[in-house]
């Protein structure tokens, strides 16, 4: 390779540099090529530079956008730019990329936020998320009591169809789940209580933990990753096509239309899964009893049923209602406001089950904190 | 401009932004009844953001849209909801509703907004498929078809209600030159036929010759109209080079002819 830098003295006494070079691109030595017109142009010397480039043998895409870079910057260093040895095509799709001038404020350039600044949008994020919810969930309640004083037209079919698709389908897994999560209660507090000689109590401690907490969580947690990515997914997609619009402009309320069907569907099939959960995870307890720790199922039996009372099943299945809403509401808002991409139906339902998730939780110990105060 | 008698659709004064991003501002002119009025201008101009604020999707910035004499967004609810009941809309996608076959997606409104029975409901909707050239095709779902038959069925949707006005969202837009003509007939088929007022809002040249009564066009620099009028009488007489470039498709009025 060779780069040959050769400053001449004008007619008017300024410096003119010629700047020769046979590798560009992706050649060795292309980057000391283009790093040394940079600096010859930025330089206080010249005040034009010619490059001559007849020295290079092959012409390709990467070779002439090296030129176009090295003729920009020279350019924006404020020289003048003369190139020789060009091939006539290369020239033209050098002139024709040069032709149309960059358009102004189009190029984007990475902004760094400043930490606080970051912190700030964040939280002002937060709020406007919030007052988004209140918004979602007040039209919701609205449509809600229309729809139950039989004033909005609600798509009864759909409901069947939604309570379908997260009833009925969804059992198997709830069933491996809550078993599996009977059966690992059940051992880890065998383990415990053995130390006691009280390993009846394993009866208690798995009827009391799944009727209160996990059978409700646990259905929660996957209707949020099975039928809340469901609804933002059919939504978002549906917002995509313009279907929403469609519907509004014929004058559907899409909250009567899409949004009340599956959040009453929810409503009404989460309680009975978690109730589900609840009796099977209680059977896996008694799996584990009878198998591991030599407790008669009678025994196990008996024993559930002096601990377990109706008010914890009772507190378990109003616990999954509200869980069904949350559900419900996260999955339909975030498909109602999902962009118009593909892309944005992802983020759609990636925001639709962490929000679903998040909510579960933080509302089951909301419940928590009441059932302390309340001595339930 | 709303002292015209025969205006059907006024704008006025509209200005179109989205968050603080403006789209265009100040447009007003007017679409008289019976009209094919065709919104025209360069890709992101903000065409389909106008036909939004017209069927009410969109909420203007500041200004009206009359509908006769009455502003859209100053009426109340139930007025809102009978002019969207006077309206069609061609979605540029054909928006067809894909959970529900082709006549369920034309019966919907009917059922919505009529007391006919199921059978009635039933015979419209053949009808109105067969109309655009869709017979037989009543039980099959949106995805089954290929994108001009949802196009055209969307069409028989929107003409569900047998609506005053019609409003196209680029109908020519991934259909090839023959299908695109052929829905250009269709378009002044219906026109003549119904007397209703149809609003397109295109770039395709030959369909805005070919049907275009009367036109305004939208610049994306100045983000406003930059001209109204009739399509061949604004290629003749116009003077903005902008409008002779679109029209003539970059040519020049010299080039052209």
């Amino acid at each position: 390779m060779r780069i040959l830098v050769q400053t001449t003295c004008l007619a008017n006494g300024e410096l003119s540099a010629l700047i020769a070079a046979d590798a560009v691109a992706a050649q060795p030595g292309a980057i000391e090529s283009e790093a040394a017109a940079r600096l010859v142009a930025a330089g206080p010397l010249a005040s034009s530079v010619e490059l001559d480039l007849s020295g290079v043998s092959e012409w390709d895409s990467a070779s002439i956008s090296w030129v176009f870079r090295v003729q920009r910057a020279i350019q924006a260093a404020g020289r003048s730019c003369r190139i020789g040895g060009l091939p006539n095509d290369a020239a033209g799709l050098l002139e024709l990329a040069g032709s149309v001038p960059e358009r102004k404020g189009a190029r984007r350039s990475e902004v760094s936020v400043p930490l606080l600044e970051g912190i700030g949008q964040q939280a002002v994020q937060l709020w406007s998320d919030l007052l988004e919810w209140c918004d979602f969930v007040g039209e919701l309640l609205v449509s809600l009591s229309r729809a139950l004083r039989g004033k909005a037209r609600i798509p009864v079919r759909d409901i069947w169809v939604t309570m379908e698709e997260c009833g009925p389908s969804a059992l198997p897994i709830v069933t491996l789940i809550s078993v599996l999560v009977g059966v690992i209660l059940g051992f880890i507090g065998a383990q415990q209580l053995r130390q006691f000689g009280a390993e009846i109590y394993v009866a208690n401690l798995v009827g009391i933990a799944m009727c209160r907490e996990m059978g409700g969580i646990m259905a929660g947690i996957i209707m949020a990753g099975r039928t809340g990515a469901a609804f933002a997914a059919q939504l978002g997609t549906m917002q995509v096509n313009e279907e929403i619009d469609a519907l509004k402009t014929f004058g559907f309320s899409p909250m009567e239309y899409l949004v009340v069907p599956r959040v009453m569907a929810l409503i009404v099939m989460m309680p009975l899964l978690a109730v589900y959960a609840d009796v099977l995870g209680m059977l896996g307890g008694a799996l584990i009893s009878s198998f591991a720790l030599d407790i008669s199922l009678l025994r196990y039996f008996e024993q559930l049923t002096s601990a377990v009372f109706l008010k914890d099943v009772a507190l378990g299945v109003a616990k999954s209602c509200v869980f069904g809403i949350l559900i419900a509401v996260s999955g339909c808002l975030y498909g109602m406001r999902c962009g118009r991409s593909a892309s944005a139906v992802g983020i759609a339902v990636t925001s639709a089950v962490v929000a679903g998730i998040v909510a579960i939780v933080v509302s089951d110990a909301v419940f928590a904190v009441m059932c302390e105060v309340l001595k339930i | 401009m709303g002292a015209d008698p025969e205006a059907h659709i006024v704008v006025d004064g509209l200005t179109m932004k989205y968050g603080d991003f403006l789209i265009q501002r100040d447009l007003s002119f007017s679409i008289r009844r019976g009209d094919i009025f065709i919104i025209m201008g360069g890709s992101g101009c903000g065409k389909s953001t106008l036909l939004k604020h017209l069927i009410g999707l969109n909420r203007p910035f500041a200004g009206r849209v009359l509908y006769g004499r009455q502003s859209f967004w100053d009426a109340s609810l139930g007025e809102r909801e009978a002019l969207l009941r006077g309206m069609g809309i061609l979605y540029q996608k054909g928006a067809l509703w894909t959970s529900m076959t082709l006549a369920e997606n034309v019966s919907m409104p009917i059922r919505q907004y009529t007391k006919r029975s199921e059978a009635e409901i039933r015979d419209i909707a053949e009808y109105k498929l067969a109309l655009v050239g869709l017979a037989g095709f009543e039980e099959y779902y949106p995805s089954e078809i290929s994108g001009g038959m949802q196009k055209r069925a969307g069409l028989a949707r929107a003409m569900a209600l047998d609506p005053e006005v019609l409003f196209f969202d680029e109908p020519s837009a991934g259909l090839d030159p023959v299908s695109s003509k052929l829905l250009d007939d269709l378009i002044l088929e219906l026109n003549e036929s119904l007397g209703a007022t149809i609003v397109v809002v295109t770039h395709e040249l030959p369909s805005i010759f070919a049907i275009g009564k009367n036109s305004v066009f939208l610049d994306a620099d100045t983000k406003t109209m930059i001209a109204f009028g009739p399509p061949k009488e604004l290629l003749e007489s116009s003077t903005d080079p902008k409008v002779i470039e679109f029209l003539t498709r970059g040519v020049g009025r010299n080039g052209a002819a």
